[in-house]
C-alpha cells in the first residue's frame, strides 16, 4: 500500500483542503485510516469499512450535502492484461521500448483488500469535494448509505451487481443493467471480455505510419511552429 | 300474490349477483401500466414501470439497461486516445462535451495542460455542442405535451450548429477531435465569422420557443406546479445542471469548478429559479442555451493565438494516479474517475454521468403524479439514454 505516501515535491499550499483535512479528522477519529491532499482537487479519504454509514453520516454533517457518485475498484491486475496477445499486437515491444509493468500498489490513501468501495461527496458551500473510499473484506458486505442520501440507491444496484459487494440494509438489490439471470460480476478484473476473445482487437498500437520521407520534414515543421510560439523544447 | 313476491325475490337476488360480479371484474385495484421501452418520451429504451390507482401513479420503478454498452470495462483494454472514441457516445447529442473531462483528467495525470488557443477552442465547441443538445430538448418539450411544430424549429436550427461543428472537427455528432494535450486541428479559415451569425440565428431561435411555449397557456397549464423537486430532495438525489438550478440552488461547475477551460474569461451569467417544477426546468434551460450563445460570441471575439497542441509524447502513457474531473455538461455534471497504473490505458475508469443521477429521482417525484404528467416529467427532466445506460 501506499507508495503514494512519498513525500510530496512542494506543492502549492491549499488552506480551504488542509482545513477541511484537520476539520475531519478530528470528527471521524479512529474510523480514518489514512488521507491523501493534493492540492486543488478533491481529498481522499480511507475509512474502516465497518464505519462507513458513520463516516458517510460525518461527512454530511460537515457540508457535504451534495451526493456525486458511489462505485468501487477492483485492485487485481487483470489475468488477461489488455489483451495484447493478438497476431495484431506482435511489434509491440519493438514500438514501446520497455513492456508496461504495473505496480500492484492500491492508489492514493492506499488500500488492504482487493475491493475498494468508493464515493463522492461535494459541498456546495465550501466548493470543495471529497472522495471517500473504504476497503472491503472479504465477506463483501458494507452498510447501505441509501438512508443518508436516496441517491445512492441506484449506484448500490449498479455496484452489486458489477462487483459483487452486498449493501447490508438496501431493500431492493436486484439487477439494475444485468439481465435477472446473469450470472458473474462483469467488472471485476477476472471476468473476460467475450468480445475480445471472440474477435481480436487490432487497435492496440494505434499510431498513425508516417511515410519515411515526410518524417524528418513534418518533424522540422512541427518544431518550428512551436519554437516560433516561444515553447520551451 | 306469491309468485309476484317469488318473482321479485328472484330478481333481488339476481341483481345482487350481477353487482357482486360486477364488482368482482370492475375491482379498482391497481392496474401496472408499462411506458416503453420503445416510447417517444423516452429517447431511446427506457422502460417505466407504473403501478396506477386511476389516473394517479402510485409507483413508477424505471427500468433500463437495454442499451448499457459496457464503456467502463472496454475503457479498461483500451488506449487513452482511443477511449475518446467511446465517451464520444454517451450523451450522443452533445458529443463533444464528453470527451473534455476524459481528457481534462487524463491531463491533470500527466501534469499536461493544453496551449490557450486549444483551450478557447475546446470551450467554444463545448458551449457548441451545448447549443446543439439544448436547443432540441427546447422543441422536443413541446411534442411532450401534444405541440409539435416547435421541434421542427428546433431540427431545423440545430443543424446550422451541427454544421459550424462539423466544419471545424469533420463529424456531425461524433467529433472524437480532442487530444491530450491539445485539439486535433485548428478552426478553419472564416469560421468565426459564420459561427457569429449562427450564434445570432440561435437567439432568434430562443426566442421564437418563447414565444410559442413559453407564453403559451396550455404550456404553463401542463408544465407550472408539475413535478415540483425540492432542494434538499435535488442535493440528495445528484440532481445536475439545469435540473439542480431550476429546484433554487446556484451551482454550475463551469463557473464553481472551473477545471482550466475559459469560461472564467468571459462575463457570463448563471440562471436559477426558484419554483423546482417542470416549467423552471424549461425555462432554465431556455436560458442557458441563450446565455451559451453570448458564451461563443464572446470567446469567438478573444481567441489567443499560438499553438493547438502541448508538446506530448507520440506513446501516451499515463502516469499512475487517480483523478476525478467534473464539467458542466449539457446534462449536467459529467465526470469521469481514472485510476491509471502508468500503462497506456486506464486501470479502471468510474463514468459519472448527469442522466443517471437526474433520472433516479423519478420514483420520488412520481409518486402521486396523473398519468399524463408522468411524459410532462420525463421530458423536463431531459436524459439521453445513452447517458443513462453508458
Amino acid at each position: 500500500m501506499g507508495d503514494e505516501q512519498k513525500p510530496e515535491e512542494p506543492s502549492p499550499s491549499d488552506e480551504g483542503r488542509e482545513k477541511l483535512l484537520n476539520e475531519l479528522s478530528a470528527s471521524l477519529g479512529e474510523t480514518l485510516i489514512e488521507s491523501h491532499l493534493r492540492a486543488h482537487e478533491d481529498l481522499w479519504l480511507r475509512v474502516r469499512v465497518e464505519n462507513w454509514s458513520d463516516a458517510v453520516r460525518t461527512a454530511r454533517a460537515a457540508g457535504f450535502l451534495y451526493f456525486g457518485f458511489l462505485s468501487a475498484i477492483d485492485w487485481d491486475i487483470a489475468p488477461e492484461g489488455r489483451y495484447e496477445d493478438t497476431e495484431f499486437d506482435e511489434g509491440l515491444t519493438e514500438e514501446d521500448e520497455q513492456p508496461v509493468e504495473l505496480d500492484a500498489s492500491s492508489g492514493y490513501a492506499g488500500g488492504d483488500s482487493r475491493f475498494q468501495l468508493l464515493a463522492q461527496l461535494y459541498s456546495l458551500e465550501r466548493q470543495l469535494g471529497l472522495l471517500l473510499k473504504a476497503d472491503v473484506g472479504d465477506d463483501m458486505t458494507v452498510d447501505t448509505i441509501r438512508d443518508i442520501f436516496p441517491g445512492a440507491d441506484w449506484h448500490e444496484r449498479e455496484t452489486h451487481e458489477m462487483f459483487g459487494i452486498t449493501f447490508q440494509g438496501h431493500p431492493t438489490l436486484h439487477p439494475l443493467y444485468l439481465p435477472t439471470e446473469f450470472e458473474g460480476h462483469p467488472l471485476r478484473k477476472d471476468f473476460p471480455l467475450l468480445a475480445r476473445h471472440v474477435k481480436p482487437w487490432p487497435g492496440v498500437v494505434d499510431i498513425e505510419e508516417i511515410p519515411e520521407h515526410l518524417e524528418a520534414q513534418l518533424e522540422a515543421e512541427v518544431m518550428a511552429a512551436f519554437e516560433a510560439e516561444g515553447g520551451e523544447v | 300474490m306469491t309468485t309476484t313476491s317469488d318473482r321479485e325475490q328472484m330478481a333481488y337476488v339476481a341483481a345482487q349477483a350481477a353487482d357482486a360480479r360486477v364488482n368482482v371484474e370492475l375491482d379498482t385495484g391497481d392496474m401496472t401500466l408499462n411506458i416503453g421501452p420503445q416510447h417517444p418520451a423516452t429517447h431511446g429504451t427506457l422502460r417505466i414501470a407504473c403501478k396506477l390507482d386511476g389516473e394517479q401513479v402510485v409507483v413508477a420503478e424505471p427500468i433500463m439497461g437495454y442499451m448499457h454498452r459496457g464503456y467502463e470495462k472496454l475503457c479498461e483494454v483500451r488506449t487513452y486516445p482511443q477511449c475518446t472514441t467511446l465517451v464520444n457516445r454517451i450523451d450522443w447529442l452533445g458529443s463533444f462535451a464528453n470527451e473534455v473531462p476524459f481528457i481534462l483528467a487524463a491531463e491533470r495525470l500527466m501534469e499536461v495542460e493544453a496551449p490557450p488557443r486549444a483551450q478557447w477552442i475546446r470551450t467554444i465547441l463545448f458551449e457548441l455542442s451545448r447549443i446543439a443538445n439544448l436547443s432540441l430538448f427546447l422543441g422536443d418539450m413541446g411534442v411532450q405535451i401534444g405541440a409539435l411544430t416547435p421541434v421542427f424549429f428546433a431540427f431545423r436550427d440545430r443543424e446550422r450548429v451541427l454544421n459550424q461543428i462539423e466544419e471545424v472537427t469533420g463529424g456531425r455528432f461524433h467529433p472524437n477531435f480532442d487530444r491530450i494535450g491539445g485539439l486535433k486541428d485548428d478552426i478553419p479559415k472564416g469560421w468565426v465569422d459564420e459561427t457569429r451569425s449562427v450564434m445570432t440565428k440561435m437567439r432568434t431561435f430562443c426566442d421564437e420557443m418563447e414565444d410559442l411555449l413559453v407564453g403559451n397557456e396550455i404550456f404553463q397549464a401542463r408544465c407550472r406546479g408539475v413535478g415540483v423537486i425540492p432542494a434538499d430532495v435535488a442535493l440528495g438525489h445528484g440532481l445536475s445542471g439545469a435540473n439542480l438550478r431550476a429546484s433554487g440552488i446556484d451551482w454550475d461547475l463551469r463557473r464553481d469548478a472551473n477545471p482550466g477551460l475559459a469560461w472564467d474569461q468571459i462575463d457570463w451569467r448563471v440562471w436559477t429559479h426558484p419554483d423546482g417544477d417542470s416549467f423552471a426546468r424549461y425555462w432554465v434551460r431556455l436560458q442557458e442555451t441563450r446565455e451559451a450563445t453570448r458564451i461563443v460570441d464572446q470567446l469567438l471575439d478573444g481567441i489567443p493565438t499560438g499553438p493547438i497542441m502541448a508538446k506530448v509524447p507520440r506513446i501516451i502513457k499515463v502516469p499512475a494516479g487517480e483523478a476525478y474531473v467534473s464539467t458542466e455538461n449539457p446534462l449536467g455534471e459529467m465526470g469521469y474517475y481514472i485510476v491509471s497504473k502508468g500503462d497506456l490505458g486506464p486501470f479502471r475508469v468510474k463514468i459519472r454521468t448527469p442522466s443517471f443521477n437526474n433520472i433516479s429521482v423519478v420514483p420520488w417525484v412520481m409518486k402521486g403524479v396523473y398519468v399524463p404528467d408522468v411524459i410532462t416529467i420525463l421530458g423536463s427532466l431531459y436524459f439521453i439514454l445513452g447517458d443513462i445506460d453508458r
